[in-house]
């Protein structure tokens, strides 16, 4: 009864024709298949966010935020269906949650002029804004999680890991494999030995690598992992009783629902992050009054607060912002695809930006540039306590290795520049 | 009624023996081709070809390979994700060596690398049937799969184990990347779609064919009357692989330009095309087309109706496309075992009676 009222209300709405253009922030969400579990909570905050800033301020700058969701089961085909579908009504930027879809859209965002905002995943060599125009992966990339773990394991060891094991676990698919050079450039440098374990899709047969780490007796495990193979790996971790706190998790690997499925044995997991978590920020109490109290939430409304909701709203804020200084830049409300670019390329978010909108000491502070698309690549430690089920921060953010990524990334986006013809375009 | 015969002689064999006897049947054909081929690039857009008409054509030529293989030969086979990841992974190495060369003459080259690596994994064909055989050919999927993976080679050492279609042309106009036109892709598609169609269409309906079908029908009896079994199965991989191989290339160069092995040629690419052949029809051309539509175009129709026009949550749509797609095989299985082509032709017999039953 519910549904065939809003679909006689959307009809209606339909009809009546639209009053006032709205920004379109289209949602490339995934609540089905393998990788639900983790595209429920991110969607759900990306929507309650743009949900708040309507009911609360009206929009961004006055003009009403629409949110299209579209269902891409983390399927490149139905990826570029999706991406198809929505890109006619001036899409202001494209957050499609999946490394394989990114790469699929890169080329295509670019020839239309639309941007992209990988956050934490995608290509990572999309930092280089000479190279890659419309994408960006602020405030932080693959390679920062990887020399994030790496930079961790340096603190805990008195900054030598000379001889130390480190297995890499990861998803067989572009998205696990991004690591793997940097890891291996990381390896040379601090000395220590890296062992590749790649898991298939979708990720829940993992016993041969759970047998070969108990062989190998790796000092400590890293994990690329996403979807239902998280807690797997978790799972069997506990199953030959690795010590948990050896075991570090990328940003997508250290969710709740990750490790909630191994009950106690989960506890100390660690996972690397680049923004904060829990609920204790004052944005939560105006999501709770506008939205959560005001029967608007997204989906269920039960993942406010989850390290992944956190995310898919912190997506969201930094989306907003960019709107807002492209609606500045070029002194309009009504901006278009190529506004919210400039926007996004001139994006800063300081502490107290942040503050100002009741997410203080949120994520870090950092300033987009034409050469710079990635920020300032800050991580930070997360640890799981089984009994409070609550993670916490045990390692505030910090610089990452940018020597050796720089290099990387500067490599790897010259060889797209040079595959694609294209010119440097930053003064 | 609809299906008037009367004055339609055919006083040659040839007249007779064509695929369309009837004139309106010939007719529809005609207009379809030219409605395809002449009307639709000038109205298409982004959406039209790349969500629904490019996956529709190059389906459907896996389809017709797959066609080939299981409903003309009738050796099951569940290594077509594989042999696509073949077509594709042959289309970049030669699109990367060889910049110059027509995107034609690549997919055609794919092709026959496709056949050639077909014929190799048909080749336990000779010993082995059925179930077994099925289990040979899941075993070409899995271990095809893991090369493209393991071996960088494949994909030309990039670090995320991808492949990426660099910007290639035909005649001077775009026809793969992102800036390519709408119309030239669906036109490269539809060209290659509309030859695999004719090629299967009198290859099944020569010796060539005949023996397939001789095969499939009782391999001892076929063995018995001259037909060379070894000639015959072989034969039958080869030209499904090489259409198969056709349509992973045109997949991965013109409809997704980026892909990832794992997951765009997974096992469940081999259950697809298997289960277009199986719900479109056994052992027919046209059921190759019924079905890779039926599974191409049902899922976005459902999408369409429930999201962008009900306006209902992506999950619930997504979820009941799930349940539709799922219990519409189920019924079509039910109601016509060989097929939405068999429904297509009891609907045609019926329509040539119609309004007089008998």
């Amino acid at each position: 009864m519910k549904l065939k009222l809003t679909s006689l209300a959307l009809g209606a709405a339909l009809a009546a024709g639209p009053a006032l253009a709205d920004l379109t922030f289209p949602d490339l969400s995934y609540r089905t298949g393998p990788y639900a579990a983790g595209g429920i909570p991110f969607s759900d905050g990306y929507n309650d966010y743009f949900t708040l800033l309507n009911e609360r301020d009206g929009g961004i700058g006055g003009v009403k935020v629409k949110v299209t969701e579209c269902e891409t089961g983390y399927n490149t085909e139905k990826g570029v269906e999706c991406y198809e579908a929505t890109k006619g009504d001036s899409p202001m930027v494209y957050q499609p949650l999946s490394t394989g879809i990114t790469y699929q859209l890169i080329p295509k965002a670019t020839a239309d002029g639309i941007p992209m905002h990988t956050m934490g995943y995608g290509r990572t060599s999309a930092k280089n804004g000479d190279v890659f125009s419309n994408v960006f992966n602020y405030p932080a990339n693959y390679w920062d999680g990887a020399s994030g773990v790496v930079n961790y394991l340096l603190e805990i060891n008195d900054g030598n890991i000379n001889g130390k094991k480190l297995a890499l676990l990861y998803h067989n698919s572009a998205y696990g494999k991004e690591p793997i050079r940097t890891l291996e450039e990381l390896s040379k440098k601090h000395g220590f030995e890296l062992v590749l374990l790649p898991v298939d899709h979708p990720g829940q047969e993992q016993k041969s690598q759970w047998l070969q780490i108990r062989r190998e007796k790796p000092d400590y495990v890293t994990m690329w992992g996403w979807g239902v193979m998280n807690q797997v790996a978790i799972q069997e971790a506990a199953n030959i009783r690795y010590p948990m706190e050896n075991f570090i998790g990328i940003w997508w690997s250290g969710a709740e629902h990750d490790v909630l499925p191994a009950g106690a044995a989960a506890d100390g997991y660690k996972a690397v992050t680049f923004h904060n978590v829990g609920r204790d920020f004052p944005v939560f109490d105006d999501i709770q009054t506008y939205v959560i109290d005001a029967g608007k939430a997204a989906g269920a409304g039960d993942q406010v607060g989850n390290v992944l909701y956190n995310r898919g709203m912190y997506a969201a804020m930094l989306a907003a912002e960019a709107a807002k200084t492209a609606q500045e830049i070029h002194g309009t409300q009504d901006i278009t695809p190529e506004m919210m670019r400039d926007g996004m390329e001139a994006l800063e978010i300081t502490e107290e930006k942040m503050a100002a909108l009741g997410m203080p000491n949120f994520g870090p502070s950092f300033k987009v540039t034409c050469g710079n698309h990635g920020g300032d690549g800050m991580v930070g430690v997360n640890q799981w306590d089984a009994e409070t089920q609550t993670w916490s921060l045990i390692s505030d953010f910090k610089p990452t290795d940018s020597e050796v990524i720089g290099a990387l990334i500067a490599e790897d986006s010259a060889a797209f520049a040079a595959e694609n013809n294209i010119e440097s375009r930053c003064k | 009624m609809f299906y008037r015969e009367a004055g339609d002689f055919h006083t040659t064999y040839t007249s007779d023996s064509q695929t369309f006897p009837i004139k309106f049947d010939r007719y529809r054909y005609y207009v379809i081709l030219v409605i395809a081929f002449l009307v639709v690039p000038f109205i298409i857009n982004d959406y039209w070809a790349n969500a629904i008409l490019l996956p529709f054509l190059i389906y459907a030529i896996a389809a017709i390979g797959l066609n080939i293989l299981t409903g003309y030969c009738g050796q099951v086979s569940l290594g077509t994700g594989g042999f696509m990841a073949v077509g594709a992974y042959a289309c970049y190495k030669l699109m990367t060596a060889f910049p110059d060369v027509s995107m034609f003459i690549h997919v055609i080259l794919a092709g026959a690398i496709t056949a050639v690596v077909g014929v190799l994994f048909g080749l336990p064909s000779l010993r082995i049937k059925g179930f077994y055989l099925a289990v040979a050919t899941l075993a070409a999927q899995f271990f095809l799969l893991w090369l493209f993976n393991k071996v960088p080679w494949f994909y030309n050492y990039s670090a995320s184990g991808q492949i990426n279609a660099p910007e290639r042309e035909v005649f001077g106009i775009l026809i793969t990347g992102a800036s390519a036109p709408a119309w030239a892709t669906y036109l490269f598609c539809l060209i290659f779609c509309f030859a695999s169609a004719i090629v299967a269409r009198n290859l099944t309906r020569g010796t060539v064919g005949r023996k397939w079908m001789a095969i499939r029908d009782m391999d001892i009896a076929a063995e018995i009357i001259g037909v060379n079994p070894l000639r015959a199965k072989l034969s039958a991989f080869a030209v499904s692989s090489f259409f198969v191989g056709i349509s992973g290339a045109l997949f991965f160069s013109i409809y997704l330009g980026a892909v990832e092995v794992g997951e765009a040629f997974s096992i469940q690419k081999s259950f697809l095309v298997l289960f277009m052949v199986i719900v479109g029809g056994l052992g027919s051309i046209f059921g190759s087309f019924a079905g890779a539509a039926f599974l191409v175009l049902l899922p976005v129709a459902l999408k369409v109706l429930g999201v962008d026009m009900l306006g209902w949550p992506t999950d619930i749509v997504a979820h009941f496309q799930l349940v539709i797609v799922g219990a519409l095989i189920i019924f079509f299985l039910i109601v016509e075992p060989h097929g939405l082509a068999q429904l297509w032709r009891l609907a045609k017999e019926k329509l040539r009676l119609w309004p007089f039953p008998h």
